[in-house]
């Protein structure tokens, strides 16, 4: 089992969806976060006081698949995420060691 | 229904039935005086409920917007608790204070607790309308004004310091200048043979340069805002301030259109003047912002129409239309330049900005008050010249006396009465609180709780 964390563009999270749900993957958990890498900030100005703004909302997406998915749900996430310019996101990928299902202690794979 | 259509035609049936003559003509001056009566006071009760618009939702959405999210309960409540507090204190002894006739800078106790405050008017101040209506509408600017300095103290100030603060504010400063302005015999009265005689329609000097100057001197005594200017301190809800500002520009028809205390032809002057000169205000201010840092702001814009309103607020009974668009767009310009350049060289943290648009505009509307006051829109002093423009050149040095007193008197009263506040309960929350947000400290209540 594999964890993917993917940070992406916010707008992009719709596409990103119907791209993971075309291929069969349902399930997934998102978090609205702020951050950067490489992509500058902006600019804002307040009655003249101005200010940087560099941590920008992302949205972090993350999945866990049996190991025969991941390399398909990888190549999805960045084609559907992807726009070419600074920003799109970065994807990390996690061993997993444990997965339980909570409501009938299903393991491993079955539980996912 | 049927009893009601028959007394409303009353006096036309006395009339059919009167024999010709002096009790006709009387009977028909009296219809007369009642239908006026009842178009001024119309119109007065719908302005005096929309100075009290101007406050809350107004004035307390524009400051709430422009706060940090933690403290906008304590922003709204500044505002709030003066529709309150100063309402009763009006009542109580501050309407005696400001109309009553006393002498030339405080008035008597004549009318404390509404004695003698009634529906007869009072020919004093206003003649077709009830005293209580009279009343009523001046108690709406006692409320305004001191919510107009919280801009400048906004985001630390303790809150019942700040209770304190107000109540002598309105004692000290508010009452004695509302009376020496607009008060029998007062100092400043222009139409009641004020020795130094000054025109202020509806407040430039009473309302907006005490509430702009006191605004600058809680700004320099309470310090800056912990972190301010190295930490981002940005406004939380624009949208907010964007719909208060509107609120301000539609109550402030009743500020100004309001002042001339009837349905009258100067109320309709008045409220065109008002409009252009909020117009033009937002245009200075963008063009300049524009200019000068690239892109035009939608804080900009509202920010210029309300410095447009302030400087328009002495002149709005006492010039035509055009000179009404140049008062605006100069205090658009100008309050921008204050705001964005001189405040941050000088380095004071007026938070919300209430002393370079209330006290900088207001100054600015006082003194060209005094040039484009005109006899052709205002006929209070009959034939006499009123402004430069009526060729009375000397009426711009009155007009800056009075801007001039104005600022010492807020000054230093505002100066004495907080070392009263901090000696008796200190006037800054501790740093904890600050940091904590005043909405939490202050109030014990958070105005957003997304997971409830």
């Amino acid at each position: 089992m594999k964890k993917i964390e993917a940070i992406i563009q916010p707008f992009k999270l719709d596409e990103v969806k119907e791209a993971l749900k075309a291929i069969g993957v349902d399930g997934m958990t998102i978090t609205e976060v702020r951050g950067h890498g490489r992509q500058k900030g902006h600019k804002e100005v307040y009655r003249g006081q101005e200010y940087n703004v560099d941590l920008l909302p992302k949205i972090k997406l993350e999945l866990v698949l049996p190991e025969g998915r991941v390399a398909e749900a990888i190549q999805t996430l960045t084609q559907s995420a992807r726009t070419g310019k600074i920003g799109d996101g970065k994807i990390f990928v996690y061993e997993v060691a444990e997965a339980i299902r909570i409501r009938n202690d299903d393991r491993g794979d079955a539980a996912l | 229904m049927r009893r009601v259509a028959y007394s409303l035609l009353a006096p036309f049936v006395a009339l059919a039935q009167q024999p010709a003559g002096e009790d006709r003509i009387a009977a028909l001056e009296q219809a007369a005086a009642a239908a006026q009566g009842s178009a001024d006071n119309a119109w007065m009760l719908a302005s005096t409920a929309l100075v009290l618009l101007m406050t809350g939702p107004g004035l307390a959405l524009f400051y709430g917007g422009l706060v940090r999210k933690k403290n906008v309960l304590s922003t709204l409540m500044h505002s709030f608790v003066l529709m309150a507090l100063a309402s009763v204190m009006w009542a109580v002894i501050g309407y005696s204070l400001a109309f009553g006739d006393g002498n030339m800078f405080v008035g008597d106790l004549r009318f404390a607790f509404l004695d003698g405050v009634g529906m007869e008017p009072n020919g004093d101040y206003a003649g077709t309308i009830p005293h209580l209506t009279f009343m009523a509408f001046q108690m709406m600017f006692a409320i305004i004004t001191p919510a107009l300095i919280s801009g400048a103290f906004a985001e630390r100030m303790k809150f019942s310091a700040m209770v304190l603060f107000t109540i002598l504010w309105l004692l000290i400063v508010y009452f004695p200048m509302a009376h020496m302005v607009w008060g029998k015999g007062g100092f400043m009265n222009a139409f009641g043979d004020g020795p130094l005689p000054c025109f202020d329609f509806a407040g430039g000097t009473v309302v907006h340069i005490t509430s702009g100057v006191s605004a600058l001197i809680c700004a320099i005594y309470l310090g800056k805002r912990h972190g301010y200017p190295h930490e981002p301190i940005k406004p939380h809800n624009l949208v907010f301030s964007f719909t208060g500002a509107c609120l301000l520009w539609f109550g402030w028809f009743g500020f100004n259109a309001g002042s001339a205390l009837g349905a009258s032809g100067l109320a309709a002057s008045a409220f065109v003047a008002t409009h252009l000169g909020a117009a033009a205000g937002a245009l200075g201010w963008l063009l300049a912002e524009w200019m000068r840092s690239g892109k035009p702001s939608c804080l900009g814009g509202i920010s210029g129409a309300v410095a447009g309103l302030v400087a328009i607020t002495p002149a709005s009974g006492f010039v035509k239309p055009m000179p009404s668009i140049l008062i605006g767009f100069a205090a658009g310009l100008v309050c921008y330049f204050m705001v964005v350049a001189v405040k941050h060289k000088l380095g004071y943290d007026d938070a919300l900005d209430a002393f370079g648009v209330h006290g900088v505009g207001g100054t600015l509307g006082a003194i060209l008050t005094g040039v484009f006051a005109t006899k052709a829109v205002n006929d209070g002093l009959g034939t006499a010249a009123l402004g430069m423009v009526d060729g009375n050149g000397f009426q711009v040095v009155n007009q800056t006396l009075g801007a001039l007193f104005a600022w010492i008197l807020a000054a230093a009263g505002t100066w004495v009465i907080l070392k009263i506040c901090d000696v008796l309960i200190g006037v800054r929350v501790p740093a904890d609180d600050e940091i904590q947000g005043l909405d939490l400290s202050q109030h014990g209540e958070e105005g957003y709780i997304l997971e409830s």
